[in-house]
């Protein structure tokens, strides 16, 4: 009787632990070092600031967590979860899964000033439907990387019209170093490429266009992309066996020497570094222009917090999303992410030339592209993708292929 | 007396039937089991193909239009070309594994030794052997790149051309196969009938015309075993092309099974009705050869019976 009288008082005492209402569950795929040290700085951070509430944090697999977050939405939901800005989001928002966090962006007293002007560059991201469903809090630039020493010993500078790109290719190639390395196994890097093309060549407005669905592969646009890709591809401008390479790999030949760019994140630079390039010979340019005064716009994926419709504690939830978009602590996690905070307030880490050039591209911007598989729906941009890395291997098949994604789009967006 | 008495003993339900039901209780767990884990998912998945469904928003009914699609889908075509090479050139496991067995099956020292190194290759995880193949398979720096450079072939990656890829991965594949079909033969030869091999000897048969009349015949069981499951290996070669290519290039060296992965289940996929159309044809081939190995199967019971 008495292990019963136990028993019972202690089961009364698992359950009102846990609907106590101090708990903050949170879900984050940051299973990488750096990323992982971030979290730990913040909900550290938010504990102290608010000692009320316990948070509990569940990290996945970075890989493993595209998979589960679609059943811990539905069946476990967390009270926050990281996600990515653009389309990426929008089969959870349609599906009702994600809260709408509209007021956190409308109310400035909420927060330090007013977040929507703070972020004013990333709102447009992060809205569905006239509705914010969000708080980004990191993002990174694209654009080339490259070899100083070699382009010095070229004779070559830095490149900003599309004839003296494709010019300093010619000079590399013909110097026997590969212009352009490029791993495409996994095939998002040529989406990179691609996106460069398509907002160097027919601007902002149409790449919008055409990964919502709107323009057709086969459009007399679509294909002046390709002409210009044409005059990279065909003369063998690309790493050799791209395609049997992840984009690590690829960068071996860069390491060595052998290749003198890559078109590629910010998150590349890390690597770069730790196989042995430093500051003096590594760079970084914008994308340089193709068509003369289209505004430039640019290549920045946002990572983003969210609040599960189903989540429990929802107004501690709130005050965690509130504190992510903070000026002071974005500074301090892209510190540590080696990033570039969203809110305009916060300072860049000094001393880092790819960050600091990274800023002044995207504070100049025209607009920022989430890249290519986050803009365009997950169906269209994996068919989209393996298009580009079966063009960029066979140029000639460009007909075929335009006209198998157009059927794509077809399907995908009806 | 006493016993006269006593009613006549009542024989239960159960005392009467105990015979007929009790194989059923025994049994009962592997059936229910076997029907929610095997029946059950086929009858749901065929019924999945009917629809156009993303796991999270409700489905809806589009009838045959998945099975439409998938007429008129590059992709699945050269899926299932690439399923059919899997079958022949898999094949290969078979005759290796048996030159190999017969090789190894005699009695020197250290014989058991070497036994156990063949057989190693069917120990590795498939994972471990896709990506020591991939490794293998490098350009430039692979092992095998210097000998592609004498050939004339610098540089050449087997894995991101178009027409080499699938047989990379095949021959990949082959390797723990043939140890498979290897250590099925070396049963098999154990229980080979020392007399009928004498006998043979003594008619005058030697050599291959021994092994093809008398060995080969009464091998017949390990040989069906190993074609069983060769084919069975080839129709589901998903882990080695999901570690070695994921398909790529461009989707050049699919096989249905991954195929229907990428499209149902991958990052970039979640197709559930068009993953589960390419899963129902992928069933109906596989149906034919389980039927026919059912039947055969059969047929030799009854024939060894009689």
């Amino acid at each position: 009787m008495k292990k019963v009288i136990i028993s019972l008082i202690m089961m009364f005492g698992i359950i009102s632990s846990t609907s106590f209402a101090g708990t903050l569950v949170i879900n984050t795929d940051t299973s990488d070092a750096a990323p992982k040290e971030a979290f730990e700085y913040i909900i550290k951070k938010f504990e102290e600031e608010n000692p009320d509430v316990t948070v509990k944090w569940n990290v996945f697999d970075h890989e493993g967590y595209k998979q589960s977050i679609r059943n811990f939405l539905n069946t476990d939901p967390p009270d926050v979860a990281n996600w990515y800005a653009g389309n990426r989001m929008l089969p959870f928002v349609r599906a009702g899964l994600f809260e709408d966090v509209s007021d956190i962006w409308k109310d400035s007293g909420w927060v330090d000033g007013n977040l929507s002007e703070n972020m004013e560059h990333a709102k447009k991201s992060m809205t569905i439907g006239g509705k914010q469903w969000g708080i980004p809090y990191t993002y990174y630039q694209w654009g080339v990387y490259y070899r100083k020493d070699l382009f010095t010993a070229n004779g070559i500078s830095v490149p900003t019209t599309w004839d003296d790109f494709v010019a300093a290719c010619a000079t590399l190639k013909a110097a026997g170093i590969t212009p352009i390395t490029i791993g495409s196994k996994y095939l998002w890097t040529t989406a990179g490429v691609f996106d460069y093309l398509n907002l160097r060549t027919n601007g902002y407005e149409f790449h919008m266009d055409l990964t919502l669905g709107k323009v057709p592969y086969t459009d007399p646009k679509v294909q002046a992309v390709f002409d210009k890709w044409d005059e990279l591809v065909k003369p063998g401008y690309f790493l050799e066996n791209h395609a049997a390479l992840s984009w690590q790999e690829a960068l071996t030949p860069m390491v060595n020497g052998e290749a003198a760019m890559y078109v590629m994140g910010n998150f590349a630079v890390a690597p770069l570094k730790e196989a042995g390039l430093r500051d003096s010979n590594l760079g970084f340019f914008q994308f340089p222009e193709i068509t003369p005064g289209i505004p430039m716009a640019e290549e920045a994926p946002t990572d983003t917090v969210h609040i599960p419709s189903k989540a429990k504690n929802k107004t501690d939830a709130k005050r965690f999303l509130i504190f992510m978009s903070r000026a002071d602590v974005q500074e301090e996690i892209n510190k540590i992410l080696g990033q570039l905070p969203i809110n305009k307030n916060s300072s860049v880490k000094k001393g880092d030339p790819f960050l600091a050039a990274g800023l002044n591209m995207l504070n100049n911007a025209y607009a920022m592209a989430q890249f290519y598989d986050r803009d365009a729906p997950a169906q269209m941009a994996s068919e989209g993708m393996k298009g580009f890395q079966e063009y960029m291997s066979n140029p000639d098949r460009r007909q075929k292929i335009l006209e198998r994604l157009e059927k794509v789009r077809q399907r995908v967006y009806k | 007396m006493e016993l006269n008495n006593s009613k006549p003993k009542r024989i239960t339900w159960w005392q009467k039937n105990q015979i007929k039901i009790s194989p059923w209780i025994f049994l009962a767990p592997g059936l229910i089991f076997f029907f929610i884990y095997v029946i059950a998912p086929i009858f749901v998945s065929i019924g999945i193909s009917f629809y156009q469904w993303d796991g999270l928003s409700p489905s809806i009914y589009v009838g045959l239009q998945n099975y439409i699609e998938l007429l008129d889908d590059e992709y699945f075509y050269i899926s299932l070309w690439n399923n059919l090479k899997w079958l022949i050139f898999f094949m290969l496991a078979v005759p290796i594994g048996l030159g190999l067995a017969i090789f190894l099956n005699q009695i020197v020292f250290g014989i058991r030794l070497i036994k156990s190194l063949f057989f190693f290759p069917f120990v590795i995880s498939q994972v471990v052997i896709g990506l020591i193949f991939t490794w293998f398979y490098q350009p430039n720096y692979g092992v095998i790149a210097p000998f592609l450079d004498l050939i004339g072939l610098e540089g050449f990656s087997i894995l991101a051309n178009e027409d080499t890829a699938t047989y990379g991965i095949i021959f990949a594949g082959l390797y723990p196969q043939i140890a498979y079909c290897l250590i099925l033969y070396l049963t098999g030869l154990n229980n080979i009938n020392s007399e009928q091999i004498e006998a043979g000897r003594m008619d005058g048969a030697k050599g291959f015309h021994l092994f093809w009349n008398i060995v080969l015949p009464q091998l017949r069981h390990a040989t069906f075993l190993a074609i069983v499951v060769t084919v069975i290996g080839a129709l589901r070669s998903f882990d080695m092309v999901a570690i070695m290519t994921q398909g790529g290039p461009y989707g050049y060296s699919n096989v249905l099974a991954y195929y229907m992965f990428e499209q149902a289940l991958s990052e970039y996929g979640y197709r559930m009705g068009y993953g589960s159309a390419i899963a129902t044809v992928l069933f109906t081939i596989m149906m034919f050869y389980i039927l026919f190995f059912i039947y055969r199967m059969y047929r030799n019971e009854r024939e060894d019976n009689n």
